[in-house]
């Protein structure tokens, strides 16, 4: 016994001395990474690094009719899409937008998960599957299905779309917001749920001994506990905010209300079709840095986790 | 808060997720009349056999082109899925399992592709493949496709919890090389893990719609999602076309509910690693 545990740690030693333990397995690490590694850099950082260098450039005519040659124009671009008026009001819409949809969706969320958890419902596993089933959808097809049921003339809901003008310009932003609510609540219920269920269940018993309710116990024990879980769905939630795209523009065969530039993604994808690359370069740049901004307490949050 | 009133919640919010899923059930069985004259939340008396022409119409209609995109969407989510999986599994494994210089360096740039709109890099992607002549093929949705930063980050996660040191240790004594190690014992330990993986990137994929507008043109290459977005446009020119986007519609979705249904429990297992315990 003292004998192979002394030759298996004598073995641990030499397999892995710690600081450069990698040179040793260089290859076999090299034959792991690197072909995620090529495709990651082709198709991610390669797009990156030539948006920002399209960005930087900017077309020049010579003459009124000459050929369109392409020069450097540093930062010209950026200061185009900052006095930009639609970029703006774009922008204001999302935000508007992610202020209200994302905390109502994951209120909602967080509501059903507490309930599933709770000793309150029968029929869970009948809950979860009915409120995760919208998520099975993809965004087109939810799309084209609540735009139907928005339509005056289509709805079955016609006590509601002939009172309210779901998709006129006042509403059409939250029918999106409805839209986007409906797929997205019941993924966000089951990654709270899920580290709900993490929770060992001892912790309760104390606080019951102790007499409290289970409103008390969801409040005072469980949510604390998930705010890991909510902060990432957060995350997560306003990333798809400033990236709304799809349910727009399939909303706009529906109803004259919504404008190519409706949404950031939209003004940067008709800007590219004008085309007009440069700037739509630029437009891509400014999104992914302030996505990247507001996603810096995700990273933050995350990477300390990761190497457990 | 009492179990009715938790009831009637959960009641009221099932009717809300599910009532619109029905719609579109009842929708599909629909002549484009009945559509708009019958009452739409039921079906009609000859909803049976009209569902079954639409079905069939949906499937003949110009050659066929639905079948088409379903088996599009099924091979671009399957096969760059199942590919994607593998690699991210490989990548996250070394970076749990192997200290090298530039380690977490490395993990930090892929983690930062997680957070990087899709919809930032599809466009400057369309103008790189532009230059080697490879838009509106078929590799221009797929090779992209491939890709799952997210994929990495819940591998790392997964094998750091699931693949002991020591297993690895005793295949080493044993004589087995480090990729022999992976792909015979290390693979099977993270496998529960790994169909989580495969679970996300499939949704991802079946569910990319602006990659595929940005890159493709020619309609035999779609997948559903953008096949049934441009019937859907022209449906004011041909109103035929509208049965056709609702039965599609449905048809559609089958194949996910059927996957989520019968693999659920994957599905929580993966949420509740990526929602950090």
């Amino acid at each position: 016994m003292t004998v192979t545990t002394a030759r298996r740690r004598g073995t641990r030693e030499a397999a892995a001395p710690k600081p450069k333990g990698g040179f040793r397995y260089r290859k076999a690490i090299a034959i792991f990474i690197v072909p995620f590694g090529v495709l990651f850099a082709a198709f991610y950082l390669a797009p990156i690094l030539y948006a920002v260098f399209q960005s930087l450039l900017k077309i020049q005519r010579v003459g009124t009719f000459g050929a369109p040659t392409q020069v450097f124009g540093g930062l010209s671009q950026y200061a185009l899409v900052f006095q930009d008026t639609e970029f703006w009001s774009s922008i204001l819409r999302v935000l508007l937008f992610g202020i209200v949809q994302v905390p109502v969706m994951l209120a909602l969320a967080l509501l059903f998960a507490l309930l599933l958890d709770s000793p309150l419902l029968r029929g869970k596993r009948f809950f979860r599957l009915a409120f995760f089933a919208p998520y099975a959808v993809p965004g087109v097809i939810a799309a084209i299905m609540w735009g139907y049921l928005y339509s005056p003339s289509l709805s079955p809901f016609k006590f509601v779309t002939s009172n309210i003008n779901l998709l006129g310009g006042g509403t059409v932003l939250w029918a999106i917001a409805n839209v986007v609510t409906w797929v997205y609540v019941g993924y966000n219920m089951l990654i709270i749920y899920s580290s709900l269920l993490a929770i060992p269940t001892e912790i309760y018993e104390a606080a019951r001994l102790d007499g409290a309710s289970q409103w008390r116990i969801a409040v005072s024990i469980k949510i604390p506990l998930v705010v890991p879980a909510i902060i990432l769905t957060a995350v997560f939630s306003v990333i798809g905010t400033l990236q709304l795209l799809t349910e727009p523009l399939v909303f706009r065969q529906f109803t004259s209300t919504i404008s190519s530039t409706f949404t950031p993604n939209m003004l940067v994808y008709s800007t590219s079709s004008v085309p007009n690359f440069n700037l739509a370069a630029a437009f891509s740049v400014v999104l992914a840095v302030a996505t990247f901004i507001l996603s810096i307490g995700f990273l933050r949050l995350t990477q300390r986790k990761a190497d457990q | 808060m009492s179990r009715s009133a938790a009831m009637i919640i959960m009641g009221v919010f099932t009717l809300y997720f599910l009532i619109p899923i029905f719609w579109l059930l009842v929708s599909s069985t629909k002549t484009l009349d009945n559509f708009n004259s019958s009452f739409s939340l039921w079906f009609t008396a000859t909803s049976l056999q009209d569902g079954i022409a639409n079905v069939g119409r949906l499937f003949t209609y110009n050659d066929g082109i639905f079948p088409r995109w379903m088996l599009n969407s099924i091979v671009y989510a399957t096969v760059a899925g199942g590919l994607g999986t593998i690699l991210s599994a490989m990548c996250g494994y070394a970076l749990a399992k192997y200290r090298f210089w530039g380690r977490e360096a490395l993990f930090n740039i892929f983690l930062g592709g997680v957070l990087v709109p899709a919809t930032a890099l599809a466009l400057p992607l369309f103008l790189i493949f532009s230059k080697v002549q490879l838009t509106d093929s078929f590799w221009a949705v797929f090779l992209p496709s491939i890709v799952s930063p997210f994929g990495v980050y819940l591998s790392r996660i997964y094998a750091a919890s699931s693949v002991p040191d020591e297993i690895i240790e005793a295949a080493r004594i044993d004589g087995s090389g480090e990729v022999r190690t992976f792909f015979t014992v290390a693979i099977r330990l993270m496998s529960p893990a790994l169909v989580t993986v495969f679970l996300f990137q499939f949704v991802a994929i079946w569910n990319n719609f602006f990659l595929p507008l940005v890159m493709l043109r020619t309609q035999t290459l779609f997948p559903v999602t953008l096949g049934l977005y441009t019937w859907n446009s022209n449906v004011s020119q041909y109103p035929e076309l509208r049965t056709l986007v609702l039965v599609g519609a449905f048809v559609s979705i089958i194949p996910l509910l059927v996957a989520f249904l019968s693999l659920q429990r994957f599905w929580r297992s993966g949420l509740g690693a990526g929602g950090l315990k």
